[in-house]
């Protein structure tokens, strides 16, 4: 089994729309998982019908029981975070603040305080109009942990497909280069970086490269919108042929991915499936499991 | 106008122009009066990029993290035992400490009966301050490999209240998605300007960042980047929410090639001069 994960560094590059285009080219053969689960958006365009729901229980919230409270003022001095708050008399834990250290909790001398667990979002199994299975998340709002949530997005996508002998899971990350995408990394074969050719667009990519390179993974880049500004589309090939980076292709700056999007369908489809821009993603797909070593159709 | 006023400049999905909005919006705004721009998307941060300023200082971003001193260590094992993180862990007849994990709440170290972790500073990034006439901007850079980002933007936040204790205008540039590093960003500003594209993908990421800014109990307006691509579902979803569309930012291919060459649109695009004229307008009364 081989795991891809798709990545960009910086947001609003495609890479959600290409990461489920590859999915629908990928077909029964692989397990789709959606590790943006801060702002998940694949499901807008592969309609997941969900087979399986869970709650995801991570990290805990510190509870202040004011009867029991004698008002020594341990809780407020250890707090690193600013998360106790208090008038005087009454005592109350910030829960935005709150880290989940439990250190009040150990220090309180009347145990006026209990750490509560704290929802941090649902998890899905569902399966896709390819007949793959996807699995997907909502991180509640403003909830911590999104790395672990992630790890558990994608340790059941793997369970999934091994016991399905799927050949390959197809993994779609998060922006940036912090826990989620961290968490994203470990264990895959081979990462896809979706970029696009601005100013920010190569100073991202050049940060998320650093990051893989620390992981010791293979990686190689697709170019967006290229001819938005050949400058700098010829400066990240440079860039790439430099690090010796996969170049897995370049694509148009197309509407066409948009108004697919407002349908709730990828470009690979009606009536986008004859188009240049579909073309080009056939081909990079064929490309990407070519470096994997996995069977194009 | 409220004194000081703070205003995040934030968003659900990635990609839809927070960078844009808060570089254009700042360095007009800074021909009429002095504005402080915070970057506090430290994992990718990009509005220097856009800014050409003078490097008025430099300092590393630290975190404090335990250290293990095995002189006077007794191997109780009640570092582990109180460490939530899964940060400290007792190895055979070492304790290993990893910094990626810590969260810095000081227990381990505190609680140790023997002193055998006391705590030390670790580099985790850096932070530049610029100055361009009006403009002070002020970018927090996590290092690479670093997880955690909500130190680095306290950090940042904290400097400006150091250093620039009398700004009267301060713009925050906030990381995307919903989740801790925003909600640090975000959550003390008297203002949120959530920025979107009118397409599915912006809508159902503008819909959670709505959310998470009430849940804030925070004032907001939206920005319609991209204006004139995909469908109406943002304008219908806005109207039914009562949420007032404070600018719109045309859909311009020449628009955003400027962007990519990495300069301010305004300058060149009138268009853009007089939507962020009249959304500077609009914040100035409030």
């Amino acid at each position: 089994m081989k795991e891809i994960v798709v990545l960009s560094g910086k947001g609003g590059t495609g890479k959600t729309s290409l990461t489920a285009s590859f999915a629908l080219l990928a077909g029964s053969s692989a397990v789709v998982a959606d590790c943006d689960v801060d702002a998940s958006d694949m499901h807008l365009l592969l309609a997941p019908v969900a087979e399986r729901e869970e709650m995801f229980y991570s990290g805990k919230e510190a509870v202040i029981d004011n009867e029991a409270c004698i008002s020594c003022n341990r809780c407020l001095e250890v707090c690193h975070f600013d998360a106790v708050e208090t008038d005087g008399t009454l005592y109350e834990i910030n829960s935005v603040n709150c880290e989940g250290c439990s250190y009040c909790e150990r220090v309180c001398p009347v145990d006026a305080i209990t750490m509560k667990p704290s929802l941090a979002g649902d998890w899905y199994v569902s399966k896709i109009r390819s007949g793959a299975r996807m699995v997907h998340a909502r991180l509640g709002i403003g909830a911590e942990n999104s790395g672990k949530l992630v790890a558990r997005v994608k340790n059941e996508a793997k369970d999934i497909a091994s016991k399905d002998s799927k050949a390959l899971v197809l993994v779609d990350g998060s922006p940036g280069i912090g826990c989620p995408v961290v968490s994203s990394l470990s264990g895959a074969n081979y990462i896809v970086i979706v970029t696009e050719p601005t100013i920010s667009g190569l100073h991202d990519l050049k940060r998320l490269r650093e990051l893989i390179v620390k992981f010791r993974l293979p990686s190689g880049c697709i170019i967006n919108k290229a001819d938005l500004n050949s400058g700098y589309t010829d400066e990240i090939q440079k860039y790439l042929k430099h690090e010796k980076m996969d170049m897995l292709g370049t694509l148009p700056y197309d509407e066409k991915i948009t108004s697919a999007m407002v349908q709730g369908k990828s470009i690979l489809e009606e009536p986008y499936s004859g188009s240049e821009t579909a073309g080009i993603i056939r081909e990079i797909w064929q490309n990407i499991q070519f470096k994997l070593g996995l069977d194009g159709e | 106008m409220k004194k000081p006023m703070k205003i995040a400049i934030a968003s659900g999905k990635g990609g839809t122009g927070k960078t844009t909005l808060s570089t254009n919006l700042s360095a007009l705004w800074a021909e009429r009066r002095q504005v402080t721009l915070l970057d506090l998307d430290v994992e990718e941060p990009n509005s220097g990029l856009f800014l050409n300023g003078t490097l008025v200082k430099q300092e590393t971003i630290e975190k404090f993290i335990p250290v293990w001193n095995p002189d006077p260590c007794r191997l109780c094992g009640k570092c582990q035992e109180v460490c939530e993180f899964n940060a400290v862990m007792k190895l055979g007849t070492e304790i290993m400490v990893f910094p990626e994990l810590c969260h810095g709440c000081y227990a381990c170290s505190d609680l140790c009966p023997n002193s055998a972790l006391p705590m030390a500073a670790r580099p985790m990034g850096e932070l530049n301050h610029y100055r361009m006439g009006k403009l002070d901007f002020i970018e927090g850079r996590l290092a690479v490999g670093e997880e955690q980002a909500v130190p680095a933007i306290k950090r940042v936040k904290e400097y400006q209240k150091q250093e620039l204790p009398d700004s009267e205008l301060i713009i925050m540039d906030s990381p995307p998605g919903t989740s801790c590093p925003v909600i640090e960003a975000v959550k003390d500003v008297n203002f949120v300007i959530l920025i979107t594209e009118p397409t599915p993908f912006g809508l159902h990421d503008l819909k959670l960042a709505v959310e998470t800014t009430r849940g804030l109990g925070k004032e907001m307006g939206i920005v319609i980047n991209r204006d004139g691509i995909g469908d109406d579902g943002v304008e219908r979803y806005c109207s039914d929410e009562g949420l007032r569309i404070v600018a719109r930012i045309p859909q311009d291919r020449g628009m955003a090639k400027t962007y990519s060459a990495g300069k301010l649109i305004y300058l060149s695009h009138p268009v853009m001069k007089e939507e962020l004229s009249r959304l500077i307008d609009f914040l100035e009364a409030l």
